[in-house]
């Protein structure tokens, strides 16, 4: 009897850990996700260099955090550390996306559909390996687990119950909850989010509205690097290590989580961001961590083929 | 008339692109590049495929240095790999991101049909006869590919695009974790794949008795076979109605179906003679290699592929073959240190001879260039002498500063010493991103501004050539992939040979 309480207690625990960690990987997703809807609004374009601004942002983290004594002996209090992270990643991976824009997808605003596809395809290969150069593959990590006697928070992690919450784990999700809330008023509140509307909705009529819509592609792109900064340095917090590599496989996956969503849709992505987290650690927590990928990738094929709107996509009509 | 027909500068109102360009279409391209283009253009196609496929065939008695031919062997490979992604990507313009994993599949299949290295230890297949193993893999091949792209018909083309890349990570990972494949915990644990060390040990190809084993040239031989009768199916089907319809589904996929073209079927068409191609050119890698190793069919061979179809220009099936044969004889040439210095003052120099006109302003730009680098190799040495007293790379491991290039570059360049001994130098790295902001300036500038900054832009771009770049080969193939793809893309997205596509709105 004892036995089993005990088995099924630590099982409560195991899900609830899963739970966790699965909403923690399910926000950063979201963050990036929205990045890739945003982008795909206006231009419809999938722009596979995305998830490589995101690693950017992860490095930038790095050397702030290095440059600022490292996490052993850090010259400067947490907090303002962490903002000027924060800032750092948020505003160079901002400034990196717009100069893609700005340098690949703009002279190809009238070509054919695949030209810019491939360009992006060359775009994050070409970071990727710029990455790789410069800062050679090897895994980095934040360490972290070794400031203040062991954690970043201390203590580390808090309980309610048996159920044990970790710090930075809440910290994760309340930014990226805060950054999409901040998003979602600026879309919907601002000038410039109902331009970007607007595009998104039918470029030409926009333009011939008097909406200036290269100006408004560009702070669609620096407000998707925005997040997609944000989400490097969170991934740098939570998440063991990165490499030049890390930023492809987590945009394809944000970007399937703009898909389930439904692309375009801001609100979607962020559920969409939130359920891959969740298939993709309770796949690997229950099913198998081998063929993890396999079986997330598999099932999202299945996803875009059964519903290609997503959930809260509006059927595509086309329009000549 | 031919020096007198101006040509349109910038977009002129009232006509469209489309009509302003008449008179360039009508006399072709120009210059000495241009009289080539023509010549090429009158001689009829099957003549040329003649006389290249006599060549290529002929090179084992031209020599017998086996890297030659083993480059040889890599680049008629590619070209297979090449023109069967043109038929997807070039003609019906469909964004295939899984096409490596189709010649991965295919190459696997052959290796455990030929080998018996299926299923632990070969009980269930074991030693087909060449033949038959080869056309079971491009069959099975060709059949994925419509399993492929039958449920992703519905897709519009980008979500084409990121199924078929799921697949191609699906199969990345299965490959490389299939030693102990273990139904996702239903069944008992399997080696299907070998894991991360893949098939070792491939039986090669046997022919009528005959095993080729000189493995360089036989399999030259046979992926020249194969590339005859492919190219000449390939050109007939492209002038086929088939080939027709391709090129209406690539050009507007609305109205093709209007016209009543079966837009599903031929989208499903492409992608499986693509997989067939690619099943093919599969079936003989894993024989020459005689290996078969995850880590081969990733990512990086995808935008190899992409990078040769799209230089040469997608569409154009002679495009390909000599986009393919650049790339993969330039990807070769990077990898060493001497060979590739003059692979990189090449280029510089031919660019700046074909987009620097008149002649006065070349004289002066290389002249600024020279000036330029001289000043600042005078002004570094007298402030840090070390900076200027660096060798240069001429092996793997090798350096120098005994000859006459060497002795140019060090009183051109700033080559600060013991560069090349000491890790992660950083001074390069510096340089390498300040440069590509130099790059991406020029684009923005216009007139004499833009002259004066190139001066500059090339001499770092040689320092961080010389510096960072030279003896990071495996690092910047890929790099100059990537940048092959986003260049031609931004500028000339028909390729070398591919036909100006001009949007009619």
């Amino acid at each position: 009897m004892g036995g089993v309480l005990a088995f099924q207690l630590y099982d409560w625990h195991y899900f609830f850990a899963e739970l966790m960690n699965g909403l923690t990987l399910g926000s950063l997703y979201a963050l990036i996700a929205l990045g890739y809807t945003m982008v795909y609004g206006v231009l419809k374009l999938l722009n596979f260099a995305h998830g490589d601004v995101f690693m950017i942002g992860c490095y930038i983290g790095w050397f702030v955090l290095t440059g600022l004594g490292g996490v052993l002996a850090p010259r400067v209090p947490l907090v303002p550390l962490l903002l000027l992270m924060f800032a750092a990643a948020m505003v160079g991976c901002g400034a990196l996306n717009v100069a893609i824009e700005r340098f690949a997808y703009r002279p190809l605003r009238n070509a054919p559909r695949i030209a810019p596809l491939i360009t992006a395809i060359g775009v994050s290969f070409f970071i990727e390996q710029t990455a790789v150069l410069l800062w050679g593959a090897n895994p980095r990590q934040y360490d972290f687990f070794e400031l203040r006697n062991g954690t970043l928070f201390n203590p580390p992690a808090f309980t309610i119950g048996n159920l044990s919450v970790q710090y930075a784990q809440i910290f994760v999700i309340t930014s990226a909850v805060f950054l999409m809330f901040a998003l979602a008023l600026f879309v919907s509140r601002t000038r410039t989010g109902k331009a970007m509307r607007a595009v998104s909705f039918d470029r030409e009529a926009a333009s011939m509205m008097g909406i200036d819509i290269d100006r408004v592609i560009m702070v669609t792109f620096l407000l998707g690097g925005v997040l997609a900064g944000a989400a490097g340095v969170m991934w740098g917090i939570v998440q063991s290590s990165f490499n030049p590599y890390t930023g492809f496989g987590v945009g394809l996956k944000a970007f399937t989580a703009a898909v389930v969503g439904g692309i375009g849709n801001i609100g979607g992505a962020m559920l969409g961001g939130i359920l891959i987290g969740l298939a993709e650690t309770f796949t690997a927590g229950y099913l198998t961590s081998t063929f993890q990928d396999l079986v997330v990738f598999s099932l999202l094929v299945a996803f875009m083929l059964i519903r290609p709107t997503g959930l809260r996509g509006a059927p595509v009509l086309q329009k000549v | 008339m031919s020096a007198e027909v101006p040509t349109p500068s910038g977009p002129q109102i009232g006509a469209d692109e489309w009509v302003a360009r008449s008179n360039e279409r009508i006399l072709g391209p120009r210059g000495p590049f241009g009289a080539v283009v023509r010549a090429i253009d009158r001689t009829p196609r099957i003549i040329i495929l003649a006389v290249f496929v006599g060549f290529v065939a002929a090179i084992p008695f031209m020599t017998s240095n086996g890297y030659i031919q083993g480059v040889a062997t890599d680049t008629m490979l590619y070209i297979l790999l090449a023109m069967g992604l043109n038929v997807a990507v070039g003609w019906a313009g469909l964004l295939d991101l899984g096409y490596v994993a189709f010649y991965g599949f295919a190459a696997y299949m052959f290796a455990a049909l030929s080998g018996g290295h299926l299923f632990t230890g070969g009980v269930l297949l074991t030693d087909w006869p060449t033949p038959a193993a080869v056309a079971v893999a491009i069959v099975a091949t060709i059949f994925l590919g419509f399993v492929l792209a039958l449920p992703t018909r519905r897709l519009r083309g980008d979500y084409l695009a990121i199924v078929t890349l799921f697949f191609l990570e699906i199969f990345n990972n299965f490959t490389n974790n299939g030693d102990r494949w273990d139904w996702l915990g239903l069944g008992g644990t399997h080696d299907v794949t070998g894991g991360t060390t893949g098939i070792i040990d491939v039986h090669p190809w046997r022919i009528g008795g005959t095993e080729l084993t000189n493995y360089s040239r036989d399999y030259m031989w046979v992926a020249l076979g194969g590339f005859t009768v492919l190219a000449v199916a390939l050109m007939y089907a492209n002038k086929s109605r088939t080939g027709r319809a391709w090129r209406a589904l690539r050009e507007d996929p609305l109205a093709a179906e209007l016209m009543g073209m079966p837009v599903k079927w031929l989208m499903l068409l492409a992608v499986a003679v693509g997989a067939g191609v690619a099943g093919f050119a599969g079936s003989i890698i894993g024989a020459y290699h005689q290996q078969v190793s995850p880590d081969e069919f990733t990512f990086v061979l995808l935008i190899t592929v992409y990078a040769m179809v799209i230089l040469g220009g997608a569409g154009s099936l002679g495009g390909v073959v000599v986009g393919a044969i650049i790339v993969n004889v330039l990807l070769e040439v990077l990898n060493r240190p001497d060979h590739a210095r003059w692979v990189f003052y090449a280029a510089v120099l031919i660019g700046l001879i074909v987009k620097v006109r008149p002649w006065r302003l070349l004289v002066a730009v290389l002249g600024g260039l020279v000036a330029f680098g001289v000043i600042v190799n005078q002004i570094v040495g007298a402030v840090w002498p070390r900076g200027v007293d660096g060798p240069i790379a001429v092996g793997p491991t090798a350096f120098t500063k005994q000859g006459f290039f060497a002795g140019a570059i060090r009183h051109w360049l700033v080559l600060p010493a013991h560069t090349y001994t000491i890790p992660h130098y950083t001074i390069g790295n510096y340089a390498f991103v300040i440069v590509l902001g130099l790059v991406l300036a020029l684009t923005l500038v216009k007139g004499w501004k833009r002259w004066v900054l190139l001066v500059p832009m090339i001499w770092g771009a040689a320092f961080v050539w010389e510096n960072l770049l030279i003896e990071q080969a495996p690092t910047v193939r890929p790099l100059m992939l990537g940048v092959i793809l986003i260049v031609l893309m931004t500028t000339r997205p028909a390729g070398l040979f591919g036909q100006q596509r001009v949007e009619i709105v």
